[in-house]
């Protein structure tokens, strides 16, 4: 139970960052019917504007101590506008004079587009002379959220007596249930905090006795402190994770509002249903066209900040098929949802993420890249339109 | 009906035609093959012949795509999984059949077939080399299959549907393999023969690769697979299915239409093209002595994707002078020579040739310039600087692939073979006037 708890908690937050990349995958799918392969590389760039922007504000992977709560969004703005304005230029330079070209010659573009972003990512030279951190190294992601567990619950506070042993005596009683785990955050009369875990075994502590601790409070000084005893959840919920599914779901929202209830969006339907007709209704197709890879791209850097978020602390490495290979899982997503329908891009990105992590959990990691890819095909020849997408009929 | 049938049994070529059709493609392999390993290899020395031989492998893997991406007009993008089936297919034939047949997993072909520095007394064929022509069978025969299970989705799927399920393929081949088991180290080679051969197929090295393979392709094999693969891809093309194939590929409704069963050669298509990329397969793992799953990613599918576009979407010998090109760039980048004799040659044979065709096109004229310019300035920035332009090549594809698909949709050739271009300067010839030499779009 525990760990299906886990498993979903994991698998819903990767699925929300999934069902962000795939909502870029599934718009420029629905206006230009080709995928985006340089998708994933906004995605990978997103994270590392992260880390540079962070750093730029004075966050390093090194820092001891949180930014102040406004850093976050800051650079989660900066990272967006960056990665809109890259999807802007590469709209326009690369596959704008490609519009009217058959869609094979557009899909080995995106394919070119993608390579070139890749490599430009390791070139040496940007990293050392221009300060621009993309090398063929990896980089840590600096720290921008406290690692907070949200669902723990106090179960008692007071005052404590450290005792010579390094044990710890509490002025309640307490009931230890089995299987759980129990933490002391002590605050020292200096004003120094302390967390400790408890080792006693499951049972009724009366006030008074003493608790063996670990690490052991011996080199504490020898008077009263401040405590709260905290039973630790057994599936925890961080911070973290609340923010990512958070973030997520209220830029999806935004979209679905800029889609379905703005003129813009609009427009935006109309040249996905036809552009030569939006066009003869005074449309301008080339910005629409434009905007759509600017706000898919946006959300692909909000998805990399969020990953940055996610596994802050862990290095990554500019150019590695890792990236590649996130970006195809949430164009998998976008697919098995229905490429082209926003709702079924969500849909898909929690499936895929769900899907993995319970493969991952119960059936073997060794195959973790296999499962992604064995649903889309069983789901592209059962249903090729998607879970939500709707059959075309192809006419002569 | 008995006068038509016997005015059709007038039509068949005699069977010595036929026979000899049927063997000179066989004679010419073995005589590259020979011409390759004797003479070409030791002329070339070490390093050079050991880039001949991935030439060679690069030429097979790309005109075998060339026959799904250029002919058929699909798209493809788990070649290197294919290529990775026939690889490990070829490799745990080899290396398990040795130790089954005769104890050891140690080289036992002749002479063709022998890799080493110093001279090799004993035959020119071996038991091993049997081996090898069985592995390579084996190998392209198990990529063929997979190619057809392959093929069947591509029944319902279009374009990029069609590009990322083979993708996805592609993918599930490699993490598959590299979930296998460990394989028998040839020191322990006693062992392997009480163990069954279906629980040998799931020791093949997992994620370390399947090592310490012993080699059996030499040049002599490789070029003896690219002229075969070459001879059978060409008829292939001037067939009935080739021409169906283009057909699929021009327009798939009118295919139709006409009468073309374009699910039989779709797949067709897919299992044959496999079938090579298998073959190709093989050889690299029978060549280098160890094959590993991480190699052939879809990174090395990119790579043949490249290849095929440079060349051309559908012209087979396209495909190989860009598979030569793509394999030759790199080495030679290492130690970058002058770039500008190169794109002065270019600019001279532009000049020639459309002063011959009296069609002037300056925009083309401007366009080498420049690029040999920026090209020059690239190489001495790099010297300045004290850095390895090979490190950069990868932005240079990349950058190609792009300018390519924008300036000259169909590669450099097309659907067009080198030698189309070569009748059309025939002075009043009709090919000149009546053939159309620029590639027509129309690629969906």
């Amino acid at each position: 139970m525990t760990q299906l708890l886990q498993t979903l908690v994991d698998g819903l937050t990767v699925g929300a960052l999934y069902a962000l990349i795939a909502l870029g995958y599934t718009m420029v799918y629905g206006i230009l019917k080709f995928i985006n392969f340089a998708h994933s590389d906004i995605f990978a760039l997103g994270v590392h504007m992260t880390i540079v922007i962070a750093g730029w504000l004075g966050v390093v992977a090194t820092a001891s101590t949180l930014p102040p709560w406004y850093v976050g969004p800051l650079v989660l703005v900066m990272a967006m506008l960056s990665c809109g304005l890259v999807g802007f230029i590469i709209e326009r330079f690369a596959y704008r004079p490609l519009r009217n070209a058959p869609r094979i010659n557009v899909l080995i573009t995106a394919i070119g587009v993608s390579l070139f972003l890749q490599n430009i990512g390791q070139l040496k030279p940007l990293s050392d002379s221009l300060g621009i951190p993309f090398s063929p190294y990896p980089r840590a992601i600096p720290p921008l959220l406290e690692s907070t567990v949200l669902n723990d619950s106090t179960i008692a506070e007071g005052t404590l007596f450290p005792r010579d042993d390094g044990s710890v005596v509490i002025d309640h009683d307490v009931t230890l249930e089995p299987n759980r785990r129990y933490r002391l955050d002590i605050m020292l009369p200096d004003g120094v905090e302390r967390t400790v875990r408890i080792t006693a075994p499951a049972g009724t502590i009366p006030a008074g006795a003493s608790i063996p601790t670990t690490p052991p409070l011996s080199d504490a000084p020898a008077s009263s402190a401040l405590y709260e005893l905290v039973r630790a959840p057994r599936v925890p919920i961080s911070l973290v994770d609340v923010t990512v599914i958070g973030t997520a779901l209220l830029l999806m929202l935004a979209l679905q509002y800029l889609i379905y209830s703005t003129k813009l969006g609009m427009a935006m339907r109309a040249v996905s249903f036809s552009p030569r007709n939006a066009s003869l209704m005074g449309i301008n197709v080339d910005r629409v066209i434009s905007l759509t890879f600017v706000i898919g791209s946006m959300l692909a850097a909000a998805a990399g900040f969020l990953y940055a978020l996610k596994y802050q602390g862990q290095a990554k490495q500019t150019a590695d098929s890792m990236w590649v290979m996130l970006g195809l899982k949430a164009f998998v997503a976008a697919v098995v949802g229905g490429i082209g329908n926003v709702r079924g891009a969500v849909l898909g990105g929690l499936l895929i993420g769900l899907i993995e992590f319970f493969g991952v959990a119960y059936v073997s990691s060794n195959y973790r890249d296999a499962y992604v890819f064995a649903i889309l095909i069983i789901v592209l020849l059962f249903r090729p339109e998607g879970v939500l997408g709707r059959a075309t009929v192809e006419k002569v | 009906v008995s006068k038509l049938l016997d005015h059709a049994g007038r039509l068949k070529p005699p069977i010595a035609y036929s026979a000899v059709q049927a063997l000179w493609p066989l004679v010419a392999a073995i005589g590259v093959g020979l011409l390759m390993f004797y003479v070409v290899g030791p002329w070339l020395g070490g390093y050079r012949a050991n880039i001949a031989v991935f030439i060679g492998i690069n030429i097979i893997l790309a005109v075998s795509l060339t026959l799904v991406n250029g002919f058929t007009g699909q798209f493809s993008m788990g070649h290197a999984g294919f290529m990775a089936l026939g690889g490990y297919a070829a490799a745990s034939v080899v290396y398990y059949g040795s130790m089954k047949f005769w104890g050891s997993a140690e080289f036992a072909g002749g002479g063709l077939s022998y890799s080493g520095l110093d001279q090799f007394a004993g035959p020119l064929l071996g038991k091993g080399d049997v081996l090898l022509v069985i592995a390579c069978l084996v190998g392209g025969l198990s990529a063929a299959v997979a190619g057809y299970v392959v093929g069947l989705p591509s029944l319902r799927l279009r374009g990029d549907y069609l590009a990322i399920v083979t993708l996805g393929f592609g993918e599930i081949v490699r993490v598959l393999l590299q979930g296998t088991g460990d394989q028998i180290q040839p020191w322990k080679a006693a062992s392997a023969e009480d163990i069954p051969w279906y629980k040998l197929l799931f020791m093949l090295g997992g994620p370390k690769g399947f090592n310490l393979l012993p080699t059996y392709a030499t040049l002599f094999w490789v070029y003896l697979a690219v002229v075969l693969t070459l001879v059978v891809i060409y008829r292939l093309k001037m067939s009935s299915s080739g021409r169906a194939f283009l057909s699929i590929r021009e327009d798939e409704v009118a295919a139709q239409a006409m009468g073309v069963d374009i699910t039989r050669y779709k797949v067709r298509a897919f299992v044959l093209s496999s079938f090579f990329a298998g073959i190709a397969g093989a050889l690299f793992g029978l060549y280098i002595g160890s094959i590993n799953a991480s190699e052939l990613g879809f990174l090395r599918s990119f790579d043949i994707i490249i290849m095929v576009v440079l060349g051309g979407m559908g012209s087979i010998s396209g495909a190989t002078l860009a598979a030569i090109i793509l394999t030759i760039v790199p080495e030679v980048l290492r130690d970058p020579p002058p770039v500008w004799p190169a794109g002065a040659f270019i600019l001279l044979v532009m000049l020639v040739v459309q002063a011959w065709r009296r069609r002037w096109s300056v925009k083309s004229f401007i366009f080498v310039a420049l690029t040999t310019a920026a090209l020059e300035f690239g190489r001495q920035y790099c010297l300045s600087q004290g850095k390895n332009p090979a490190d950069y090549r990868l932005i240079l594809y990349a950058l190609m692939l792009i300018l390519m698909m924008i300036l000259r949709p169909d590669g450099l050739f097309g659907v067009n073979e080198i030698w189309d271009y070569f009748k059309a300067f025939r002075r009043g010839s009709v090919a000149r006037r009546a053939r159309r030499i620029e590639p027509k779009g129309g690629l969906t």
